[in-house]
């Protein structure tokens, strides 16, 4: 079986459930709504033809600035058909996604990794707790309004003889330099131009 | 008198040396008996995917050795093909042995690492001594290409960094006759020995289901007997040219992943062989300028390779919008990273797949009703190197 023909099997199969799918650099894009995702999936996984029995990873993206900020996909693989495909829903800061640890148990770690870094909740998630992050973490770390360097930094006090929590000191801000286009300028600069023509 | 039954909460690690670095357990047991275990990771966790997004795409490349230290050009690896597949720039195919012969050295340093710290998890001391001694001689090897003996640091989109030194590949030839027999004697201290077969042999059971619903990869995969290798069945880079055999394991348990792993590193010094025979000479990374940084003495003479090293190593190069999945048989598994690009030098998103994430998942589903004293053989034979697992 080949990716097109998934791919028609798919936009047959699934009409109603599927937004669209498209193939780009060899890989299959499916787009479904959130509330759609678990029957999608599951077909994916029991159809006779598909067969996309392992998830391979879960992977969040912020959009910051869209209506729908987040975007999941689910990437599958299937031994069998030696193929892969991916399964992508968007969804809005309070929306809850629906967990698929039932369907595939190594989700859950997954599911638990994306909550720590993205603060999505999912729905029936079995124990939704913090994964990576330290214990009593505040904060969503690979939302893009997150500051690389932060709010809290650790150390060792003297003082107290134990590991204490204190806000970031920076001698100098983090210098995140724009070299799109040394000939107009950085950023601020092009914005200060753009300004003085817009008057 | 009546019994009472009375569950035991057990803290395991962070800092305990069967741990494999900084893994914190958290047991529950009924006398020895295991009845919930339950994983706590993140302690060293750095943020590398946050880092990444910060920086541009050479820059990048550095935090692919630092995941999974034990081999860090595999890594290395699956990052440059993502690259290579959004930009659509073919490796010159001397570039790509020399990927192949440091990518299967990776293999047998991390698979020397592991059989032999498993052996000291259960008790024999002596394999680490005699393994840790190749691994010095193969750091070696990774030293003279690349300059460092761990973060290496070599592989860049489109080729490898700098062509090998004189004589290195003569050398890795040399290992590769004597290596073997390091093996053998190796195999002659676990593979018969009644006290490695004890802790080993039926524990930790993995059925072929089970493995497949649990995102298992790698040798964990093959030991439970699905012929599973990325490097057959999705062939990269010149895998394709090469002949090599996939040991597949019957049981599932962790003495078939631990022959899984002796005859994995036969396979690697096998495949390190054919490539020393095939290589040719050429160029060893991408002639394109906007992409590869101009030699030195070029820059002394011309502009235009000037104007490109001072573009290269400020905006860095741009690499054209899209989302890519590419994954590479690593030696502990499907390492894969995908990549999401908004067309400017750094990348938007990039997720790392670490196979020892979902491995150190399973561990509750390994353990459950084992003794105690099987946790470390479990966690042994799992191969969990927390640079990947946290990232």
């Amino acid at each position: 079986m080949k990716l097109t023909d998934l791919d028609k099997l798919l936009n047959s199969e699934l009409t109603t459930k599927i937004k669209n799918t498209s193939i780009k650099n060899d890989e299959l894009l499916v787009k479904v709504e959130v509330d759609n995702l678990y029957s999608t999936l599951l077909f994916l996984k029991t159809n006779e033809q598909c067969k996309f029995k392992q998830l391979i990873d879960i992977v969040a993206v912020d959009y910051l600035g869209d209506d729908q900020r987040f975007r999941i996909y689910y990437l599958l693989l299937s031994h069998e058909n030696n193929l892969r495909i991916k399964v992508s829903i968007n969804l809005s800061i309070d929306e809850k996604v629906p967990s698929i640890v039932k369907l595939y148990p190594s989700s859950n770690w997954m599911e638990r990794e994306v909550f720590d870094m993205y603060g999505i909740k999912f729905k029936n998630h079995p124990d939704l707790r913090r994964i990576l992050t330290d214990y009593n973490f505040k904060g969503f770390p690979l939302r893009k309004d997150f500051p690389l360097t932060g709010f809290n930094e650790v150390r060792y006090s003297e003082k107290e003889k134990k590991v204490i929590y204190e806000p970031v000191k920076l001698e100098q801000d983090y210098r995140n330099f724009d070299f799109e286009s040394p000939w107009e300028g950085t950023k601020y600069i092009k914005d200060a131009k753009l300004k003085n023509k817009d008057d | 008198m009546t019994k009472q039954k009375k569950t035991m909460n057990l803290n395991f690690g962070p800092q305990h040396p069967a741990a494999h670095g900084v893994l914190r357990l958290i047991l529950q047991l009924d006398g020895e008996l295991v009845e919930k275990i339950d994983p706590h990771i993140g302690l060293l966790h750095r943020g590398t995917e946050k880092l990444i997004e910060h920086k541009t795409y050479i820059q990048a490349l550095p935090y692919f050795d630092r995941l999974d230290y034990v081999a860090p050009m595999n890594q290395e690896h699956a990052f440059a093909l993502t690259t290579e597949k959004l930009l659509k720039i073919e490796v010159p195919i001397r570039a790509q042995y020399l990927r192949v012969i440091f990518c299967e050295i990776g293999r047998i340093l991390n698979h020397l690492l592991n059989i032999t710290t498993q052996a000291i998890d259960v008790g024999a001391l002596t394999p680490s001594l005699w393994g840790f001694e190749e691994r010095e001689t193969l750091m070696t090897f990774y030293e003279r290409a690349s300059g460092s003996r761990l973060h290496a640091n070599y592989f860049r989109t489109g080729g490898v960094h700098q062509d090998v030194p004189n004589n290195l590949l003569t050398d890795i030839e040399k290992f590769c006759e004597t290596f073997p027999k390091i093996i053998d004697d190796i195999e002659t201290l676990l593979t018969d020995n009644r006290i490695f077969k004890q802790r080993n042999v039926e524990i930790g059971i993995v059925t072929k289901e089970e493995a497949i619903a649990h995102s298992f990869s790698g040798v964990m995969l093959r030991g439970s007997g699905i012929a599973w290798d990325l490097r057959k069945s999705q062939p990269y880079e010149c895998y394709e040219n090469l002949d090599f055999k996939i040991p597949i394991g019957k049981n599932g348990d962790c003495y078939d992943r631990y022959l899984c792993r002796i005859i994995e590193m036969r396979e690697s010094v096998k495949i390190i062989k054919q490539c020393l025979k095939l290589i040719p000479i050429g160029p060893v990374k991408s002639v394109d300028g906007k992409i590869s940084p101009p030699k030195k003495e070029e820059m002394k003479e011309s502009m235009e390779a000037l104007i490109h090293h001072f573009k290269l190593f400020t905006e860095g190069y741009r690499v054209p919008k899209g989302e890519v999945y590419c994954a590479v048989e690593a030696p502990k598994g499907e390492f894969g990273v995908y990549l999401i690009s908004d067309g400017s030098s750094k990348p938007y998103r990039c997720k790392i797949r670490a196979p020892g994430f979902s491995h150190l998942q399973a561990m509750d589903y390994l353990v459950r009703g084992h003794m105690l004293a099987d946790v470390p053989a479990v966690l042994g034979s799992l191969d969990i190197v927390f640079g990947e697992v946290d990232r």
